[in-house]
């Protein structure tokens, strides 16, 4: 199966055209509640509070595709099937990376088998069991991961960043 | 968790930002970079900036306005504290905006007081005194260096000084500092007792290229786009030459070529490659590991018993007769024309599928992709790249040779879409007088000093204690012999310079080594060193070097020296000066007079000393106007306003590399031998496994400056070991176990890596590392000329502890892409 290729149209289309762009993608992308842009100069960045979804939503090593700080920013929510390090809600296994590879900023697709994400660019791999590692490849940095909040109904939102999201010198969106 | 750095927004370069020309430091491609200053006081903004682009949106993949925060350091410009960005270069045809892991790092990797990287880095000259270094002046270091050595040297008696100094390009050498050290050890002294920074010898990783007269960096990187195959043998661009592999073999592919790749393990490369041509039009040869012979042999003579020469170039350009260069302890094959070779190293199909494990299909489609005609009857180019696998393999002169008769036999040197080049480790940068004094084979140096041989050590930038073979042994004699130093020392301490320098003469007469350290870090053989002297890299000086396909650059100097650090020239010349004081007060007039002429003030004149000299039309302003696509060596020229350069070498069929009048290209008669370095054969049949080695992405070389980055030792804490992962279950291993890998020689450390396409009982373990050195298992065997063979060795392997909370943390999938 090689549908992810770099020639895959979908998948360029996504970069230019934005998340709401993409086609075939999982159909629960969400949007964020507000703004996304820093209103107060202040020393650390204010990210948004986004819910991303519902526990009730996921299925197992299905990712859902989403939109994170702001909707120009792929991202997914996955639910592992079994704990990680820094995994969210009641089983430590829920996490959520952008797709946008660091090195060159190409879309990157899920490979179910072994939990990774792989680009079609120049075929780094980061791995989603281990806060985004990169397993091989030319990011200088590992994956941007986002923190996750899961509240007494089970909604999952996203609060922050653990890295600079490829494409953009603030991972909230400013100017 | 995976490190992360937890930066979310950097500061903005502002529109009128210095720029400068920076290439990559690390690798032989030597990628095009630009570094951006500005005062820490400023910044741009989302619509003003040094794009001009709109930075409030969401920039496309590729874009030119995003930097990663790698890419981001604050360093001293000028005494001050400025903001520094250094991202590659959209506009620089070797990389074409590409970044590799390596090199998207320089900025996090230069030393920064502000932000705390790279506090490594040595600032200022150490000396031992009082049972450790302490820190003092270069006056003061220098004084005691050139003491001491006026004590082992004299006019034409230099043999118990020894040298170890780098000869490569890029980091801290260059064309500045080759050429410093250089005119010190080869013109002012003869030093004989030398060696480079990756072999125990002074001498050539090529000698058979070069006696066949063919230089080993002939193409240019466009010839991959526009061939019909690429030929790949014991390399792995991939990962060690990445963005000549992603900007020019990967456009080749696209543009119809096939591959073929011989290495006994399949490497990121071969899956690469797979990827962009599709599986069926690469074909990996896992030949038998140090087979190479034996392959490019059968080949050779299938390709010429089907007649698909170049009989024009044969007959034009290569050596007409029988043998024109007799083996001998010089020569390890005899060298002569294309008949002669044909029948020296004559290989049936049969003899070489036993050989090298490879099927007779497997060696047909090879030479059918590399040297087949076309359905046309045109001739088929094909370009060829080979590395560290044979270099550092079986039978260096024969596998080499062997190889670039298959290029001269199909007239694929000095053509469009041909070459047979090295890829390369280190960029190239040297300019030095004569060597021939050091004779051929070289000696060596490594064995001399074990066995008592030196008094006096320089060193430049080599760390043996990483990367020499025979590692345990060497480290053993070593710290023996620098202790004895350090102990008459310390038992004088309070003592004057001249009853200290009576001390340290007492104590190297008695078998001590007194060693002087030239290194940006304190490095591991650097622990056993009486005097360290700090060094500057690439981008804290001015520095030209020449990349694989001779592309000469400048990088200019955009920072600060860490503390009182100086470029290695410099240092050169300063312990010239301090020896030409010290033998003039000592009324040694004549020897002394050797060493004038290094009132220079800065890099740029050890440059117009040397370089320039040899190539008139080269100065740093010309080549500073030339940018980061710089100007292919030789230099023919100057021409409306820009350098002449040489696209690919050979275009007019005439090879002179070997010295030969009539330019005649020679072939080399060597038959397949089996294992040619003492004592492997005898390794393998006593251990279990082999321990293949070699480079990785990740990391750059011995991992100086990586050993300090945070976001390489998170991934790998310790140097990992590819095992497959049956041999992983026989022993009880599981991933990332730590391991001892033992053998006649010493051990060494690694953590275990599942690997599934690893052959049965061959593993592959990373090189150089601080924490697990491989070196330590090879056996000091070595190849004619004294090349290494690290490739072989053969060692066990057994559990030494569960995974430590560091090696636990990792990942342990697959290095092969899924799409």
């Amino acid at each position: 199966m090689k549908c992810n290729r770099l020639v895959d149209v979908g998948r360029r289309q996504f970069l230019r055209g934005g998340v709401l762009g993409v086609a075939g993608a999982a159909a629960a992308t969400v949007m964020p509640a507000g703004q996304a842009q820093a209103q107060t100069a202040r020393a650390m960045l204010d990210y948004p509070s986004t819910k991303l979804a519902n526990l009730a939503d996921l299925k197992v090593n299905e990712p859902m595709d989403i939109g994170y700080p702001d909707a120009e920013s792929p991202g997914i929510l996955l639910k592992l099937g079994t704990a990680v390090e820094g995994g969210a809600g009641p089983d430590g296994d829920i996490v959520a990376y952008t797709v946008l590879c660091p090195h060159k900023g190409f879309y990157m697709s899920y490979h179910a088998a072994d939990k990774t994400l792989n680009c079609p660019g120049h075929f780094s791999r980061f791995d989603c069991e281990k806060g985004g590692q990169q397993v091989w490849g030319h990011a200088t940095q590992n994956l941007p991961q986002f923190a996750l909040r899961v509240d007494d109904k089970g909604d999952i939102y996203a609060e922050g960043a653990d890295e600079l999201i490829y494409g953009r010198l603030s991972n909230v969106l400013q100017g | 968790m995976a490190y992360k750095r937890n930066i979310d927004r950097l500061p903005i370069i502002p529109a009128g930002a210095k720029e400068h020309n920076v290439t990559c430091h690390y690798c032989i491609v030597g990628c095009g970079y630009k570094a951006y200053t500005w005062p820490l006081k400023k910044q741009g903004t989302t619509d003003s900036n040094w794009m001009g682009e709109d930075l409030s949106k969401q920039q496309g993949a590729e874009t030119e306005a995003w930097y990663a925060p790698s890419m981001y350091n604050v360093v001293k410009q000028n005494g001050a504290d400025v903001h520094l960005v250094i991202k590659p270069d959209v506009n620089c045809q070797v990389n074409s905006g590409l970044g590799s892991i390596r090199g998207a790092r320089m900025a996090e990797n230069r030393r920064s007081d502000v932000t705390g990287s790279q506090k490594q880095r040595l600032t200022d000259p150490m000396v031992w005194r009082y049972g450790t270094w302490q820190p003092t002046s270069w006056d003061d270091a220098l004084d005691l260096v050139a003491r001491v050595t006026a004590r082992v040297i004299d006019k034409d008696n230099e043999n118990d000084l020894y040298v170890s100094m780098f000869d490569h390009g890029g980091s801290a050498g260059g064309y500045e500092n080759t050429w410093g050290t250089g005119k010190l050890y080869f013109e002012s002294m003869k030093v004989k007792h030398c060696r480079i920074h990756n072999r125990p010898a002074y001498m050539s990783e090529v000698h058979s290229s070069r006696d066949m007269g063919v230089d080993e960096l002939n193409y240019n990187y466009a010839d991959y786009e526009v061939t019909d195959t690429i030929f790949l043998v014991g390399t792995n661009p991939m990962e060690c030459q990445t963005n000549l592999f992603l900007n020019h073999m990967v456009k080749g592919m696209q543009n119809g070529a096939k591959v073929v790749i011989s290495d006994p393990r399949r490497t990121v490369t071969v899956d690469s490659c797979e990827q962009v041509a599709g599986a069926e039009n690469v074909l990996h040869l896992p030949i038998t590991t140090g087979s190479d012979v034996a392959l490019h042999n059968t080949l050779f003579t299938y390709i010429a018993d089907q007649g698909w020469v170049d009989a024009d170039f044969i007959a034009k350009s290569t050596f007409q007769g029988d043998v024109a260069v007799a083996a001998d302890s010089a020569y390890p094959a005899s060298l002569g024309s294309f008949e002669a070779a044909r029948v020296a190293c004559k290989m049936s199909l049969a003899d070489g599928a036993a050989a090298t494990g490879l099927t007779e299909a497997q060696l047909i489609q090879a030479a059918e992709w590399i040297a087949k005609p076309k359905e046309d009857g045109s001739r088929r180019k094909c370009v060829t790249g080979y590395e560290k696998g044979i270099i550092w393999g079986n039978d260096n002169y024969r596998a080499i040779g062997s190889l670039l008769n298959i290029g001269l036999a199909t007239g694929n040197v000095g053509r469009e879409g041909g070459g047979v080049c090295r890829l390369g480790g280190h960029q190239e940068g040297y300019y030095r007088p004569s060597d021939a004094h050091v004779g051929r084979p070289a000696p060596y140096i490594d064995q001399l000093i074990i066995a008592g041989g030196g008094k006096v050590h320089h060193i430049w930038a080599n760390d043996h204690f990483k990367t020499t073979l025979n590692a345990s042994e060497f480290k053993r004699v070593y710290n023996r012999r620098s202790n004895m130093v350090k102990e008459a020392m310390d038992a004088r301490a309070g003592a004057t310079r001249e009853e200290m320098v009576d001390a340290i003469v007492g104590a190297i007469n008695a078998g001590g080594l007194f060693v002087v350290d030239v290194d940006i870090i304190h490095s591991q053989i650097g622990q056993a060193a009486h005097v360290i002297l700090p060094a500057v890299e690439s981008g804290e000086m001015n520095l030209t070097s020449m990349n694989g396909e001779r592309r000469l650059r400048l990088t200019e100097k955009y920072m600060d020296a860490p503390g009182s650090a100086k470029p290695d020239c410099m240092i050169a010349a300063g312990i010239a000066q301090a020896l030409e004081r010290v033998l003039r007060e000592e009324g040694r007039t004549e020897y002394a007079d050797q060493f004038k002429g290094y009132d220079w003030a800065s890099e740029e004149d050890s440059f117009m000393d040397g370089y320039n000299k040899g190539n008139p039309e080269v100065t740093y302003e010309r080549l500073r106007a030339m940018g980061n696509d710089g100007v292919l060596e030789p230099v023919t020229g100057f021409a409306d306003g820009k350098l002449v350069g040489t696209n690919r070498l050979y275009e007019d069929g005439v090879f002179k590399r070997h010295g030969r009048e009539d330019g005649k290209a020679l072939f080399c008669m060597g038959e397949w031998r089996g294992w040619q370095a003492a004592g492997k054969a005898q390794q393998q049949a006593n251990h279990r496994f082999l321990i293949n080695n070699g480079r990785a992405n990740m990391n750059w070389q011995n991992w100086f400056l990586d050993q300090g980055n945070e976001f390489v030792m998170d991934r790998f804490p310790v140097p990992f070991i590819q095992i497959n992962p049956d041999d992983m279950a026989d022993l009880g291993i599981k991933a990332g176990d730590m391991v001892e890998v033992h053998n006649d020689m010493g051990a060494t450390q690694a953590l275990a890596y599942p690997e599934p396409t690893a052959k049965r009982n061959e593993t592959f373990m990373v090189f150089g590392a601080p924490n697990g050195a491989q070196g330590n298992i090879v056996n000091p065997g070595v190849n004619e000329l004294i090349l290494p063979d690290y490739k072989h060795t053969w060692a066990n392997i057994r559990k030494i502890s569960d995974a430590t909370p560091a090696s636990a943390a990792v990942s342990y999938k697959s290095w092969e892409v899924e799409l």
